[in-house]
This record gives C-alpha cells, structure tokens and sequence, in this order.
C-alpha cells in the first residue's frame, strides 16, 4: 500500500504495517499454530491467601483428553527457578529490598486470587478446563490483607517470611534536611492526599503463549506476545534455568498493544514452554479476559501525602512527599524501580524547585502484582505535583496558570534536587500555545453560559514532564538496574539495494515497521518500499532491550542512525574504488555517491551490488559486503513536556461528566511522522481520562477481586471521549543524534490531573478523588446545592 | 485417551463467506472459536469472551453480531461473513482505505470488529453526524487509539459513498 517514494523526516507517512491488519492477516500470538500442540489450562487459587495442604491430581488426569497435570513440585524437580525482579532498591538504612520468592507455580501457598496452582495440559482447551474441576487442592485458609492502607499493620497477616510488615523497602530520594529547612521558613504550605488509583492496563489482545520444544536440537521455541522478546529470553535462561540463550528462541509475532503489561515474564509463557519438552509437544495457553484482570501485573495503586512549601509571592521553597506503593503478592520483572526512580525523579515537575525531599514504603498485600503500566511512576508523580501546584494557586487566589508560570524551570540545563538534568525545554511556550488554542480567557464566559443551562463547567491545566529515552546504562545500574538499557541495529542491505533494518525495539502498536522505514528511506535515499524492519525474533535480531517508557525513537532510533553512519562510511570506501576518486571527495546526497565537482556518481543500489560483486575494491582493504550493526547507550534521560488543558462540564442532577474540549500541546522534540506521533498522543489521553473518570481496580476486604470483567471494569469508548485539539512545540533534544524526547506515555501522564483540576473547579471543591465516577460527583454536587441553600 | 467421543459433537452447516461449511463441532464451541480454530479465519478476534469487546464481531445473516456469544450450533444454516470476506468481496475496500490513511488503526487487534461495525453504518446509509458514529461504535473498545481517528475514517467512508466527500 505504501507508494514507492522516498519518504522524507516529519512527513505523515501511513504505515506498511495497517494492510494486514485492516484485511485480517495479522499474526497476533493466538493466531498461530504449532502440529500436535496440546493446550494448557492453568489452575488458579480462589483464595487470596492459603497455604496447600496437597494437591491431588489422579482424577483429573483420568479424564479425558488430559497429557499431563503439572504443579510446583514438578517445576521444582526440573530445577527451575522463581520468576525474579531485576532492579535492586535499597533501603534507607541501606539493606536490599524484602524480595519473597515467586515460583511459577505455587510451592506452598497461595499469596492473591488467581496465583498459579497447577497447569493442566490436554488434546482441547476443553478437556483442559473439565480437568480443572476435577484437581482437588487441600487448602488451609490464611488470612489476607488486601488494603493497602493495612497491610504494614503490626500483627497482621505476613505474607512473605523475608519482609515484616509486608514491608518490601523504605526508600527516600532527595535533602531531608533541606527540605525541613524550606517548610520552616514557608509563608505558606499546601497539602494534599492521594490516592492513585489501582489500573488494569488492558491491552485488547490478552497475553498467549505457545512453547514448542524440538527434542532434535534440545531446543525450545517460545512464541509469546511479548514488547521484549529478548528479555524474556535473558530471564528465562539466566535466572529461570530454562536453556541457554542458543537453545531458546522467543518470537513476538503481532502483538496486540502493551502499555507495560506485556514486559514482563509471567507464569503462565514460562510453564508454556517448560512444559513442552516435559509433554514432549507443543503446549498452547491464550489467557482469557477474566485471567488476564486477575493475573496481568496492575498499573499505579498509591497512597501519597504531599505537602508544598511556598513564599509570600507563590514561589515553591520545598517539597514533601510520603508514598505507599502497593507491589501485589509478589515483586514483578520490574516493578520496584515504578514507585523510585520512574516516580520520586519526576517530583519536580517543570518547576524550578530548591529542595526535594521524598520517602517510599513498598508494600505486599495479597493482590496481583503490580509493575509498570503506560507512563509508569511518572503519572503518579504528575498527578501530585499537577494537584498540588493547582490547589496551591486556588489557596492562594492565584490563577493556575500564573502559578504554574511563576515556577517554571526557564534556564538549561537544569539539575533538579532528584536525580534528573533536564537538557532542554521551554515549558512557557508550551503553556502560552495551550492556553491561546484553549481560548483560556474566554472560559469565565462559557462557565456563565453552562450554568444558566444548569450545568457546572471546569477548566483543567497540567504541565507535565517525563524522563523518557530510557536510559542511560551507566545511571541505571548505579540505580540498581539488573540490566544495560541501550538498544542495538543492524542495517542489512541487500545485493540489489532494499535494506533489512533489525531492531531490537518491538513494535506492538506503535508503527515502527513504518517510522524506522521511513528515517531510513530518508537518510538513504531509497523508497520506503525497499526498507523493511525486522523485529521480535531473537533468532533475527541479536539482542536488543524492546519497547517501552517511549524510548523506542530515542533510543532505538538512534541505534540505527549509528549504523546507517557506518553504512554511509563504508559504502563511500566502496564508491571511491569503483569510481577511481579519492575518499574524501565521494559526497552522498539524494541515494547517490558522487565524486565532488563532477557529474560522475553511483547510486545507492549500484554501490550495494559492487559491495556484494566485490570486483572493483581491494577485499584485502575492505571486506565484501554491506552490513553494519550499532549498539547506542544514550548519555542522558529525553524530556518530553507539555501543557494539556481540559475543559468539561458536570451535569448535577446525574453526575456524568462530559468532556467538552481538550487541548494538548507537547513538546516532543524532533517528530518523524506526526500522523503516528498524534495517534501515540490520542491514545494515552484516552487511558488517561480512564483512570481519571472510570478505571479502578477494587478488590473486597478478602482479597477477591471486585472488578473482574468488562460489566465490572469501565475504559472508555467512543462515545466518552471528545475530539482533540493537538499542537506541538519544538525544543531538540540534545543527547540523541535526532533529537528525539518520546511521545508514547504523553497522554497518560498529562491527562488525569487536567481532568481532575477541571473538576475542582467545576464543583468548587479539592476534594475530588479518582476514579471520579458520576455516583460521585452527584454526591459533590449535590452537597454543593446544600451548602449553597444554606448560605 | 481422546478428547471426547464423537458422539459428544453435533452437525452444523452453514455458509461462511460464501462458501458452504459442515462440520461436526462441540455443542459449546463458539461462534468465534469455530471460525478461527476449525476454519483458520483468524481475522475474528476474541477478546473478552463476553460480548463487551467487539474485537469478535462478524455478520450473521448480515447483522453484526458478537462471535464470542453465539454457539457454532446456533450458526446452523446461516450465513456468516467475516473479515476475511468482506475484505475478498470488496465490500468494505473504501473504508479500509479509509483507516489506512487516516491512521485509524495501531495495534490492530480491534480492527477487524472496527470494520464490522463500520460496514454496518455504512450499509445503513445516510450521514450520521459524529455523535452518533461515536454512539454506534459504543460496543467497540479500542485501547490505542482514543476513536477520534475511527470516526474520522468512518465519517468520510460514509461521506464518500453519499457523493459529498
């Protein structure tokens, strides 16, 4: 579908990927089929604690169609080991975190409702799901902590022996004693409570797996709707013990949206596997909806106090910060660095902030794990401080946006006191942008209009800042990060000039098979229909550390414009032998490879076949061939920012709320298709208006989960969300050779505090909480008249 | 030992884009995993399992119907159309042009249903404004793309077969 053109930096390319999808011929994981594959049906624990007396497995396995019944202890006998988390914090007192083990399979107990008890493969999924019934679990029943406001209790229920309290670290960030030192000469301190609402990412394809393993090789083969297959397949060799990485491949074929659910190694993709050479065929699992609320890690679930430090004229002095972050029952592939380093580093928003000063408690209960959903740590970080500055403004009879202004970080780069070195940026033009397209001075008069049509009308800003581009590899293990976090490519080109881009980025929404095309396109100067992106497949891509916190441009991107250079350099050594002129005056421009001031040149095929022909180049000088590969380690985090601004209306008699306008403008620097860059945005505005009005897992005082399904679960449709008024701001990024920020989590972070100012302002109180469902705002409304009738 | 014997499983014809299908299938098999599993016409996608989703959706006799809620047995001497045929047929060329460059379309699991739902605003015919586009794509979840570039694409389908585009 993609026309044969040559597709310039910044131009709205459409994607080569949209024309199997839009006909049907995706090949998502459960699309898939391997001969002779069993299917896996996984016996889930109803309790949300308890420990296993005995599991008997001999009806079932008398049932029809049944290969195997496995449990923990058979896992165990193989010597595999847990599931791990790859990012070491330490506490205060400078011990490492409390990490319970997590076995794939139950050992012992049981630690949340839906926690792993058996796997039981057989002929039909069918057969599979009528042998589950017949597993018999001897359970004694423990008693459970699911709140997390309880879960430090003295005396209550532990739920790893390794962590009292249920305390996985309590960790700080920042100057404590600078900080006292500004709240103790503040003219004026705001404080706010919060909790950040318990998500479910939700991406629309639930996980599958299938583990295929060739008794020929000794090799297995996992497919698996991964955004980091090789990962997966570091995890699974290194720490699990499945095979060595040359006997494992992981494939991730289509994948169906991520939004962080699907870094992560789970249970279910490593029993897949383990159990195919244990059943000697290929064993299939596609997790069902309701599986996938109960066991795919959760996003956010935060408890924070926040108190803001200001002088007379509204200027922030310090900031304090009091977290407890809810981990589930066990500490996921990356979940500890969510609540510290991708939170407590954002504290300083775009402010200029003198002292900082920030603690973090992170804390099991017995729910499902909870690691990093679109934005990871940064909207909980966003949301407070775009909470706190707007409450501080409104305490202060200030104009948000005066406040906002009045604060602003305006010189770079700029350290903040937690960590982060902000490298560019113009957060005032952002703001100004925003305000102008939101006709913010006209809002008084729209307000009047909707109240004389009995409707409460609200306006909402949020600044928001990001550390994307993650991450520089050196910061991150200083940090306790387990892994290097740069990305590899290689450029391939063929004899007769189209080229192979091998990422090590995933794409699973996000349009990379078109954007990488497309800056390769532009660079070479060849058309995008010669360029294709080659990704998901460790036995094609080397390694590489895949796609999430919107690093994929900034970072991947930047790998393959360092091997395009090499490309460049090489194919140029070539042009000059073949075109008997010296190096240095072979010039490339437009696809071609000239001799500088001559008409006498190459185009790019024609050097890709000399390459491959090797006729005219001494090969003892330069190998044959053209195919160059780069690893790219970024040397600081990206810093996206923008303004959004939200502007609703509240309907008192029902409480529905109605967005009727929404602004953003982001500054993400360098854009390479603003078509995809705006879809990116679109998105994470929506699953953030999500968290803000509607999503909010709950589980009861049991530990059962109260939001199990789609009838129980709200995410927004069509008919919730307005249409959006985007715009861009410019500031290049420094640190990557593009000069790319990051656009992927934009929304998400930006929009639940513009949401939930707008609602503060709509219903003249602060106490709004997320999500703020209509039963809610009725109540608040309706409080509003009363309080209005008795004055 | 086997699965089931095959007494367990009932006969069902039916026609499925156009072409006639019999197959003995078990009596809760579903709509949705018939034509992905026994057909491998994996353009049908499922989701949610429950009729929420609409990533399943597939016309039944020319309604757009939940795959994932109707038994195969129940499709007994229908007619089903999925994706995969109205694509084959044509019958939805101009609005996939439409997602195509409107960029209404990211991780593409949903898409499938999207184009069901579409075609059958299509088929109704006349110019629904955009609320109303939003409201009949009410049984649609899309998790990547906030639906304003669908109704977009929607919206001009539509306008292009009214002649106003």
């Amino acid at each position: 579908m993609n026309a044969s053109v040559v597709t310039p930096i910044g131009a709205p390319v459409r994607r080569k990927e949209d024309h199997r999808f839009i006909t049907g011929k995706g090949r998502y994981t459960d699309d898939l089929s391997r001969p002779g594959q069993a299917h896996a049906y996984f016996l889930r624990s109803p309790y949300a604690h308890a420990r296993i007396r005995a599991i008997d497995t001999s009806a079932a396995i008398d049932m029809p169609g049944v290969v195997a019944v496995l449990t923990g202890k058979d896992l165990a006998q193989d010597g595999l080991g847990g599931l791990i988390c790859g990012w070491m914090i330490h506490s205060k007192d400078g011990s490492p975190m409390n990490a319970g083990a997590h076995p794939a399979l139950a050992l012992d107990t049981v630690r949340y409702v839906g926690d792993h008890v058996a796997v039981i493969i057989a002929e039909t999924l069918n057969a599979a799901k009528d042998a589950a019934a017949a597993v018999v679990v001897d359970y004694e029943i423990l008693p459970a902590v699911a709140d997390l406001a309880q879960a430090q209790a003295e005396g209550g229920p532990v739920i790893h022996d390794v962590a009292p309290r249920n305390t996985v670290f309590e960790w700080e960030l920042g100057d404590k004693a600078g900080t006292e030192a500004a709240f103790a000469r503040a003219a004026h301190v705001t404080a706010i409570d919060i909790v950040n609402n318990r998500l479910a990412p939700n991406p629309m394809e639930p996980r599958a797996a299938i583990g295929d393993y060739d008794a020929g090789d000794d090799a297995f083969t996992l497919w698996t709707t991964s955004q980091n297959p090789h990962v997966a397949r570091l995890v699974l060799s290194a720490f699990v013990g499945l095979a060595p990485e040359n006997k494992l491949r992981v494939i991730a074929p289509d994948v169906g949206g991520g939004f962080g659910s699907k870094i992560f190694i789970y249970a279910e993709e490593t029993v897949c596997a383990w159990a195919s050479k244990r059943v000697g065929r290929p064993v299939k699992w596609t997790c069902e909806r309701g599986e996938a609320f109960l066991c795919d890690a959760h996003g956010r679930d935060h408890i924070t106090r926040g108190e803001l430090a200001l002088d007379g004229e509204g200027r922030i002095l310090g900031f304090r910060v009091k977290t407890t972050a809810n981990m589930g029952a066990y500490l996921s592939t990356f979940s500890s660095c969510v609540p510290t380093y991708l939170y407590a580093t954002l504290l300083s928003g775009q402010y200029a902030i003198p002292a900082i000063y920030c603690e973090v408690d992170a804390v099991y209960t017995n729910t499902a794990p909870v690691d990093a959903y679109r934005g990871a740590g940064r909207p909980e970080a966003t949301f407070l401080v775009e909470r706190i500055i707007d409450k501080a403004a409104r305490e202060l009879g200030m104009d948000p946006a005066e406040m906002r202004r009045r604060n602003f970080v305006t010189a770079f780069p700029h350290q903040t006191p937690v960590i982060m070195c902000y490298d560019a940026g113009d957060y005032g033009a952002s703001l100004d942008k925003a305000l102008a397209l939101a006709d913010y001075t006209g809002f008084p008069a729209r307000k009047a209009e909707a109240e004389r049509r009995g409707r409460l009308r609200g306006i909402g800003l949020s600044a928001y800042i990001e550390a994307c581009g993650i991450a520089p590899s050196a910061a991150v293990g200083s940090l306790g990060a387990g892994v290097g976090l740069w990305e590899s490519a290689e450029v391939r080109v063929n004899p007769t000039g189209n080229v192979e881009v091998l990422t090590g980025s995933h794409s699973h929404g996000q349009g990379h098979e078109t954007t990488f095309a497309q800056l390769v396109s532009a660079r070479l100067g060849i058309p995008i229909d010669q360029v294709s992106v080659v990704h998901g497949d460790t036995d094609k891509v080397q390694f590489g550390m895949g796609t999430y916190g919107s690093r994929s441009g900034a970072v991947g991107m930047s790998a393959i414009v360092k091997a395009l250079d090499k490309v460049e350099a090489k194919a140029k050594k070539i042009a000059a032998h073949v075109l008997e002129a010296s190096e240095g005056d072979i010039e490339f421009k437009d696809g071609r490879f000239t001799v500088a001031g001559t008409d006498r040149g190459l185009a790019f095929a024609e050097v890709a076949l000399n390459a491959y022909v090797a006729h005219k180049f001494p090969t003892s000088e330069i190998e044959p061939g053209l195919k160059e590969g780069a690893f790219y380690d970024p040397s600081n985090f990206t810093f996206p920012a923008g303004c959004h601004v939200c502007e609703l209306e509240v309907d008192p008699e029902t409480g529905v709320t109605q967005i009727v306008n929404w602004v953003a403008v982001d500054d993400f620097g360098t854009v390479i298709n603003p078509m995809i860059v705006e879809g990116q945005v679109h998105g994470g505005i929506a699953q953030g208006v999500g968290q803000a009005l509607m999503e909010r897992v709950a589980y009861d005082n049991d530990g059962q989960l109260v939001t199990g399904s789609y009838m129980d679960y709200q995410m927004p449709r069509a008919e919730d969300l307005p249409s959006f008024t985007l715009g861009l701001t410019e500031t290049r990024c420094p640190s990557n050779p593009l000069g790319m920020k990051g656009c992927g989590e934009a929304g998400a972070i930006a929009a639940p505090p513009a949401v939930i100012n707008a609602l503060t302002d709509a219903l003249g109180t602060q106490d709004i909480s997320m999500p703020a469902t209509p039963a809610k705002l009725w109540a608040v409304a309706q409080a509003r008249v009363t309080r209005r009738a008795a004055e | 030992m086997s699965a089931s014997p095959m007494s367990d499983f009932l006969p069902v014809t039916l026609t499925v884009n156009g072409t006639a299908v019999s197959r003995m299938v078990a009596p809760r098999t579903t709509l949705a995993d018939f034509v992905r599993t026994d057909l491998q016409l994996t353009g049908t996608h499922t989701g949610c399992e429950m009729g929420a989703c609409g990533a399943c959706l597939v016309l039944m006799n020319g309604e757009p119907v939940h795959s994932c809620l109707v038994f195969a047995i129940q499709a007994d001497g229908a007619a089903i159309e999925t994706v995969e045929g109205l694509t084959e047929r044509g019958a939805i060329e101009d609005l996939q042009r439409a997602f195509h460059e409107r960029n209404a379309l990211q991780c593409g699991f949903c898409t499938p249903g999207m184009l069901v739902t579409g075609h059958a605003i299509l088929e109704k015919g006349g110019l629904p404004d955009r609320e109303h586009i939003r409201d009949a794509l009410s049984g649609n979840y899309c998790r990547c793309t906030g639906y304003e570039a669908i109704v977009d694409a929607i919206e001009r389908a539509l306008r292009e077969r009214e002649g106003c585009a």
